[in-house]
């Protein structure tokens, strides 16, 4: 076991599938973690990122593929041979150990002698110090939470999986609870492989997020490539809200698409679209669209014929449903902030937007794919 | 304030009062009359089984020092058994509790069938399971793992192997329910840090479970320290337990002071071993 700490890199997964039965858990996914990043498996239930974490942790075995931790094969390695740790979605904190024990406990199976100091460095981390003599369950939640953190961390793996591990806290501590984790990644500069449905969480804490979607990835980027470009409809209603527009290719105009969106045209940047041919969705986010009462001559793109329907004043913005001549109605956040009144329902509006901001998806998509699934509600087992 | 009637101080007392009239009649009151017993001394020239009270605690002396050996081998036997059932029902256990899936409730019910028939008839069928007639001594024997002039009936291992089997669902249901009570993500989280399978066993598994295993074994080591059926029938002269020596002494002898000293001696012995016992096996470590 002397080895381990020699075992490190970026962890690779190779056309890795899983399947129970007829059920693909795990379709073909190839995937690549860089040394040091804080990535994120992000989807919603069932999509199968608690298996591929499970299967990175050797709870799990591919039922095809390989996955490399640098340059070993550890596939079928056992868990307790592997230098990954995992901080468990209900904590699975051993509940006859006391905290300080419970820390201990994989430094201990490693045969290392002096745990003390170790330990309590890995306590002043999750600032828990004084707890080190109580059980488990005499803790709240999120003291659980960081003792789970402590206790895998305290192992120095190459690899920390987190399996949901915010899931049972409530919001407030949440968010605490995600910068802390974000802070003590640097601090440790161990790579962190963080499975979870909530796309805030994944944005707020993570490098590089890996969307998923039945068994396989739908997008891999940076937050903010995922949120301005999204590639496909699930990706495009998964990570926040859009607007999709469906629309015809009629034209270009230099390194732009023109496109007819029932007969009024807009301009779409060709770089930004993932359409295959003709038919496309135009995608614009509902913050990124203003409302004005006349039809003002902007650089940007433009469509006329909107009413207001419903407004919503949520304090830092109005949230607005526009309905659009071709009866679909348009979701638009505005902020509160130019002194202007809002709009009444009723009113005739139009609606811009700069031109750079559209998105363009393939025609034949599901329009509300991903758009089912409240993230929120989501708080229990995955898979 | 309106005063409800579940806020009547009363009423606590009153839903205890059943319990406690039961307690007190089936009890108390025969507890009191036998320590009365306990002491008495045959009526000078009374009949068979008169006896009047001299507060004569010589009784429990003689008691004891006459009856060291079956009160020993009573203790012996009951220890056997206790740990010979502890050896079948935690792997049992473990099995119904992570491996049987589906079968679960089905192994459930067959664990607790054997109590569908009586715990006479089951003992006398250990009988025949032992006899000449029986499978086991001739596979033995075939064996070379007995002698041809070797029986089982009637022995030691006879009267053990009974108490073993008549006490095993009392091991098993407690350290099932502890086993099936822990949380299967605490073993992967072993698995995860470090431990191979034998040491998660070790680490976690079994002191997860020492709740179930405490409470087993102490419901089949106290009531097979008290038990005279097993010996009664399976057994000899030559392995007559405590339990055998109290009941021939009130039902045959007529010997009640006696008979009641044994008793007390008994429940006092099982008192004492069974709060060191509980000391020793640590709350400590339990949950």
């Amino acid at each position: 076991m002397a080895d381990k700490a020699a075992l490190h890199g970026d962890l690779r997964l190779e056309k890795v599938t899983k399947s129970y039965g007829d059920f693909t858990a795990v379709n073909d996914l190839s995937l690549t973690i860089p040394e040091g990043s804080f990535f994120a498996l992000l989807g919603p239930s069932g999509c199968g990122k608690t298996t591929t974490l499970r299967m990175v942790a050797g709870l799990e075995e591919p039922t095809q593929g390989k996955i490399f931790l640098g340059q070993n094969d550890i596939t079928y390695t056992k868990p307790y041979q592997r230098p990954i740790n995992t901080v468990f979605q209900n904590y699975a904190l051993f509940p006859h150990l006391t905290i300080f024990e419970n820390i201990a406990f994989g430094l201990r199976r490693r045969g290392i002698k002096d745990v003390k100091e170790p330990v309590e460095k890995a306590l002043d981390l999750v600032e828990l110090s004084h707890l080190a003599a109580r059980k488990p369950t005499q803790l709240s939640g999120g003291q659980q939470q960081r003792i789970a953190l402590a206790r895998a961390i305290v192992n120095r793996p190459a690899l920390l999986l987190l399996d949901e591990p915010l899931g049972a806290l409530d919001l407030k501590l949440r968010r605490q609870m995600q910068i802390e984790l974000k802070w003590i990644q640097k601090e440790v500069g161990i790579t962190f492989v963080h499975v979870t449905h909530d796309q805030e969480e994944a944005m707020t804490m993570a490098d590089t997020i890996a969307v998923m979607n039945e068994g396989e990835i739908e997008q891999l980027g940076s937050p903010a490539d995922l949120y301005d470009n999204p590639k496909t409809a699930f990706v495009a209603n998964f990570l926040g809200q859009s607007n999709l527009i469906k629309g015809t290719i009629s034209g270009n105009d230099g390194d732009n698409h023109i496109v007819d969106l029932f007969g009024q045209k807009i301009s779409l940047a060709k770089n930004r679209s993932h359409a295959v041919d003709n038919s496309i969705y135009a995608g614009i986010r509902p913050e990124k669209f203003r409302i004005s009462r006349v039809a003002t001559a902007t650089s940007g793109n433009i469509l006329s014929g909107g009413k207001i329907e419903d407004v919503s004043y949520i304090g830092v913005s109005t949230q607005y449903q526009v309905l659009m001549p071709w009866g679909q109605e348009l979701m638009v956040f505005e902020q509160n902030d130019d002194g202007v009144a809002p709009f009444s329902v009723g009113e005739d509006v139009n609606i811009s937007w700069e031109a750079g901001f559209t998105f363009g998806l393939r025609g034949d998509e599901d329009a509300e794919a991903g758009t089912e699934v409240n993230p929120e509600e989501i708080i229990e087992d995955d898979e | 304030m309106v005063k409800t009637g579940i806020s009547r101080p009363g009423t606590p007392y009153l839903l205890l009062l059943p319990g406690v009239a039961f307690l007190f009649t089936f009890f108390l009151w025969p507890i009191a009359n036998l320590a009365q017993t306990s002491t008495q001394t045959p009526i000078a020239g009374g009949d068979t089984g008169e006896y009047e009270q001299s507060l004569r605690w010589q009784n429990y002396i003689d008691a004891f020092l006459e009856n060291k050996e079956q009160f020993g081998r009573s203790f012996l036997y009951a220890a056997i058994a206790t740990l010979a059932a502890l050896a079948i029902a935690y792997p049992l256990a473990y099995a119904i509790a992570f491996k049987a899936g589906k079968m679960k409730n089905v192994l459930l019910v067959l664990v607790v069938a054997p109590f569908f028939t009586s715990f006479l008839l089951r003992t006398i069928a250990w009988k025949q399971i032992l006899g000449e007639q029986g499978f086991v001594v001739p596979v033995l024997r075939d064996l070379h793992i007995i002698s041809p002039a070797t029986t089982l009936t009637s022995s030691a291992f006879a009267v053990v192997a009974g108490m073993t089997y008549n006490f095993l669902p009392f091991m098993t249901l407690p350290i099932y329910a502890s086993i099936d009570r822990i949380d299967p993500r605490t073993l992967e989280a072993s698995g995860d840090l470090y431990a191979n399978g034998i040491t998660t066993f070790r680490k976690v598994t079994l002191p997860l479970s020492m709740p179930g295993v405490v409470a087993g074994t102490l419901l089949t080591f106290i009531p097979a320290a008290g038990d005279y059926v097993n010996a009664a029938i399976l057994g000899s002269p030559q392995t007559k337990m405590i339990g055998n020596v109290i009941e021939s002494r009130f039902f045959k002898v007529v010997d009640y002071p006696t008979a009641a000293a044994l008793s007390f001696t008994l429940m006092a012995a099982i008192l004492i071993l069974v709060t060191v016992y509980i000391r020793k096996a640590g709350t400590e470590e339990l949950v």
